[in-house]
């Protein structure tokens, strides 16, 4: 291992300030153009990562506002149809696949070594390539919009209207390239986190010591490894139907158009829990920090994340309850699909229990968490409803539906993601959001949210269809469609005001110290923000709330080295020190390599043999990844 | 009970003056929507009950002041775990009521009227299915039906995916090209029901409705007897000069009207064109005015349908939808 003239240096030899120094430099990332491209830091690309991610955000929601002005009144011709079917597909594409799967992912990115006690995360080079190529497939999908030529099928885009036939143009094509962008870099992260949950964990953090957001990642990362690949498999048949004339969905030719359903809620149904089950884990954070107790039923609460991942995968046919499937085949997934009711009831009735023994300190996280539960039982209620095939059969593509995934999806995940946002700003900037504002943002969140949705559930129910870029007088949905789009002012406010809050605090924000909340986790344990390189030394984990044992006093572990980017390998299960493991410098070559991938993926919109002479720099920017540069990393 | 169903459909009608709820889940007027309607609100009642009841917990759980940490992990235990077996009987009873309902509303019928409807993009072709081939006929977007007798429609699709929903009526089916599907349901009362695409087919999704009409056994046989018979001649000069241009001018390349040399079906039949109560759909309402503006600029009134804009005179433009008025 000593092969080189240079000395190692241990963490062992070096008092506190030479420690933290000399680990500074080992693990620095420099502020120039150079430092930005080729960064590895987990936490440098997290942040990227959530701001990315909550730029979508606004942008999708200037979408929905677009449609609610369309909407307004009846017989409206402030959008042209076109472009309305553009807008709603976009909006759907940007919400699920640049901003709900990439913003948790990114939180992930940033806090999961954090709380498990690692320097970084597992493949960091990888990491820094998804976050590449997320931005080019999110820079895709958005120029196309600006040029007028976006998807405009639908996020789910249905075959045959998406197909060769009936879609023109290059816009489906542009949507199936974009999955596979967002598909890639959300696999790559799915992997690091697998790898740094189970093998980077501070000695000590068994199972069941594990931090509940850190089982939720990892339930998502399985999820995102199980589900995605079988949306790849459709956007890259549906590409090949319309590229190379392959019949895999065309009737005409022994091809099924069903086949694109099962494939896409395959992956489409597992994708809401890969939205939804990251929040569990941000609940499940919040409540113990302000109500002062440990989360009741932990054990309950981590299996029912487990079962909640596994049944997801028995519920896809819920979203084709009207294709005419026999039957008693669609009474199986009513009943897998109200099961999932079990394991969601068992995560409420704890986190019920939790804020009955505990005393709750209303900060703005934990009020994001009451407008959660509030709202989410509402959604997981019209869940139930919407799993039961005949009465499926009068709500399914109405706004009834609308107004249902709205609930799961704002009131389920984005209100725990802001909560979560308020909760760790702190760490990550070193600044509190305020408190004053946080209030309002919850309140106008909250009414406005509820005005904006609840009446949708009474439209569909009235008849009113999905996707239709108007309706007429004679079916007197105008007045409701005017309060919603009324409301959805209001909405859109509290989003507007979060963002202010958000960009003020950045530098101006009270300053946070360690542990503002006096939270229980490792992610406190370090600086706000944290260091380069997360810990000085490593934690050593004795509980399940390490930062509320008695005495309070953190142990950690030594013997690293700091001239080299080192991290603790640990066991599987009892996380027990098994390698000192070397962690990848910063490099240029991910970025290329992104670049390359993206040329390649854009250029083979319109030509196939683009997918071949692509390959080349792409091959050739891998090459530059892997290949040894004689630092000490390099060695075994 | 009733009176909260009451509430909400007031605050629905409240906010739509006049509403006839003509495509509405909760108006039923067929048995199959009916039994559909009893097991929303079942739902709507126990999730209500539930909610409250999770509520209620939660606002306790925030505001009590006593008894804080007491270290009571059992009874907490017991209780959470009590919850949990209360929400799976509720699961269980709710997914045994929906597999009744299942069987309940999708019982097959003896007999049935059998109608063929095949979805194109934006609009329906209806055809009335006969063992014996004369009384076998085609129209367009509006289907009549006697009431309580089961109507069986075959449901299949010439281009993309669509959805086949009268709400009043019964629940939707999807149309799926290379697939045939069927819906069976039947109409208690006289009246006029909508149904729209309710599976997003294209650009003019918004603009697919059919109307189902539901009458009584004589007038429903009134009705298909004008249906078998070949379109009116026309009456006057003015008429008969819309003939000649209908058939010389592109339309009939698209439609058809029996009885001319108008015979191509990638559009609707026009044969009986003046007796439905709408145009393109369900968009306009069928006058000699509207039918003539549409003809004068279908891409304004309905942008990307198939329909073209045919260069017409004003005199043939006249004369051509005095033609089609007139197809009773």
């Amino acid at each position: 291992m000593n092969d080189t003239t240079q000395q190692t240096v241990s963490d062992l030899e070096l008092g506190p300030t030479e420690l933290a120094e000399q680990l500074a430099h080992t693990w620095r990332t420099p502020r120039t153009l150079w430092g930005t491209l080729t960064t590895v830091d987990h936490k440098i690309i997290g942040r990227r990562y959530i701001a990315t991610a909550f730029v979508f955000l606004a942008l999708g929601g200037v979408l929905a506002l677009l449609m609610r002005l369309q909407l307004a009144r009846a017989d409206n011709r402030f959008l042209t149809p076109d472009r309305y079917d553009q807008i709603f597909t976009m909006h759907g594409v940007n919400m699920m696949f640049l901003f709900a799967v990439p913003v948790m992912e990114a939180m992930a990115v940033y806090l999961v070594p954090l709380m498990v006690g690692t320097r970084n995360i597992a493949f960091p080079r990888l990491n820094a390539y998804s976050y590449w190529l997320y931005l080019a497939g999110g820079l895709m999908l958005w120029i196309s919009f600006v040029l007028d030529m976006a998807p405009d099928v639908g996020w789910f885009a249905y075959v045959p209207l998406s197909g060769p036939q009936f879609g023109a143009g290059k816009r489906s094509d542009i949507w199936a390239q974009m999955i596979t962008f967002t598909e890639v870099a959300a696999l790559a992260v799915a992997v690091e986190i697998v790898v740094t949950v189970f093998k980077q964990r501070a000695p000590g953090m068994t199972l069941e010591r594990i931090p509940v957001f850190v089982w939720s990642m990892l339930v998502t990362s399985f999820l995102v490894l199980l589900s995605m690949p079988a949306i790849m498999v459709a956007s890259t048949s549906l590409i090949l139907d319309r590229l190379i004339g392959t019949h895999f969905f065309n009737p005409a030719e022994g091809g099924d158009v069903l086949l694109w359903q099962h494939l896409f809620w395959f992956f489409g149904h597992p994708e809401v829990y890969i939205i939804f089950l990251p929040a569990v884990g941000m609940v499940s954070s919040i409540i113990p920090t302000f109500v002062g107790r440990p989360i009741f039923g932990y054990l309950a609460v981590v299996l029912a994340l487990i079962t909640t991942g596994l049944l997801a995968f028995g519920l896809w046919v819920h979203h084709m309850f009207v294709v005419g499937l026999p039957r008693i085949g669609e009474s199986f997934f009513t009943a897998s699909s109200m099961a999932i009711a079990i394991p969601a009831g068992v995560q409420i009735f704890c986190w019920l229990a939790t804020l009955w023994d505990g005393r709750p300190v209303y900060k703005t996280p934990l009020l994001f968490v009451i407008a959660f539960l509030i709202t989410f039982v509402i959604g997981g209620l019209t869940g139930v409803m919407v799993a039961s095939v005949p009465l499926d059969t009068q709500v399914h593509d109405t706004y009834f539906v609308v107004a249902h995934f709205h609930y799961v999806l704002i009131g389920g995940s984005v209100f725990p993601l802001l909560g979560a946002v308020y909760y760790w700003f702190p760490k990550i900037v070193g600044r509190h959001m305020s408190e004053r504002l946080g209030r309002w943002v919850v309140g106008l969140l909250f009414v406005g949210f509820n005005l904006t949705f609840f009446p949708m559930h009474i439209l569909g129910l009235a008849g009113m269809p999905r996707r239709v870029y108007t309706y007429q007088a004679e079916m007197h949905w105008g007045g409701m469609n005017l309060f919603v789009s009324v409301s959805a002012v209001l909405l859109a406010l509290g989003f507007l005001l979060f963002f202010v809050d958000a960009l003020r605090s950045i530098r101006r924000g009270p300053p946070a110290g360690h542990n503002p909340w006096r939270a229980s986790t490792l992610e406190w344990a370090t600086s706000s923000p944290p260091p380069n390189y997360n810990f000085t030394r490593i934690p050593v984990v004795t509980s399940a709330e390490p930062l509320w044992q008695d005495p309070e006093v953190l142990p950690v572990s030594s013997g690293l080295r700091v001239d080299r980017r080192e991290l603790l390998v640990t066991s599987l299960t009892e996380a027990k020190p098994q390698a000192r493991e070397s962690s990848p410098r910063n490099s240029i070559w991910p970025f290329l390599a992104a670049l390359a991938t993206t040329v390649m993926l854009i250029t083979s919109i319109f030509s196939p043999w683009a997918v071949l002479w692509g390959s080349i720099p792409l091959l050739a920017a891998l090459i530059g990844w892997f290949w040894p540069k004689g630092t000490p990393e390099d060695e075994g | 009970m009733a009176l909260l169903r009451r509430a909400i459909a007031l605050s629905v009608c409240f906010t739509c003056p006049g509403c006839a709820g003509w495509q509405s889940a909760l108006d039923p007027h067929g048995q199959q929507a009916r039994g559909l309607e009893g097991l929303i609100w079942t739902f709507i009642w126990v999730a209500a009950a539930v909610w409250i009841s999770v509520m209620a917990v939660l606002v306790v759980a925030l505001s009590r002041k006593s008894g804080r940490g007491a270290g009571n992990e059992r009874r907490m235990r017991v209780t959470v775990g009590g919850a949990v077996a209360g929400t799976a009987a509720i699961v269980l009873a709710l997914t045994i009521i929906s597999f009744l309902s299942t069987r309940l509303v999708s019982s097959e019928a003896s007999h049935p009227l059998e109608i063929r409807v095949r979805g194109y993009q934006w609009w329906w072709e209806v055809t009335y299915l006969d063992a014996r081939a004369e009384r076998v006929f085609t129209t367009a977007n509006e289907i009549h039906i006697p009431v309580n007798r089961p109507v069986r429609l075959q449901l299949s699709a010439a281009d993309v995916i669509h959805s086949f929903w009268a709400p009043n009526l019964a629940g939707k089916q999807d149309l799926i090209p290379g697939r045939e599907n069927s819906l069976t349901f039947s109409a208690q009362q006289p009246g006029t029901y909508r149904a729209q695409c309710a599976e997003f087919c294209g650009v003019q999704h918004a603009h697919m409705a059919l109307l189902v009409v539901a009458e009584t056994p004589d007038a429903f046989e009134h009705w298909r007897q004008s249906q078998l018979s070949p379109a009116a001649s026309p009456t006057n000069p003015e008429q008969a000069e819309g003939r000649k241009v209908f058939t010389s001018k592109p339309c009939a390349s698209c439609h058809t009207i029996q009885g001319t040399s108008a015979s191509a079906s990638i559009g609707p039949d026009l044969t009986h064109l003046a007796s439905r109560s709408y145009i393109a759909a369900g968009l306009l309402q069928n006058t000699r005015g509207s039918l003539a503006a549409w003809i004068a600029d279908p891409q304004t009134i309905k942008p990307g349908n198939n329909m073209p804009n045919v260069p017409l005179t004003a005199n043939e433009l006249r004369a051509v939808s005095a033609y089609l008025a007139a197809l009773k």
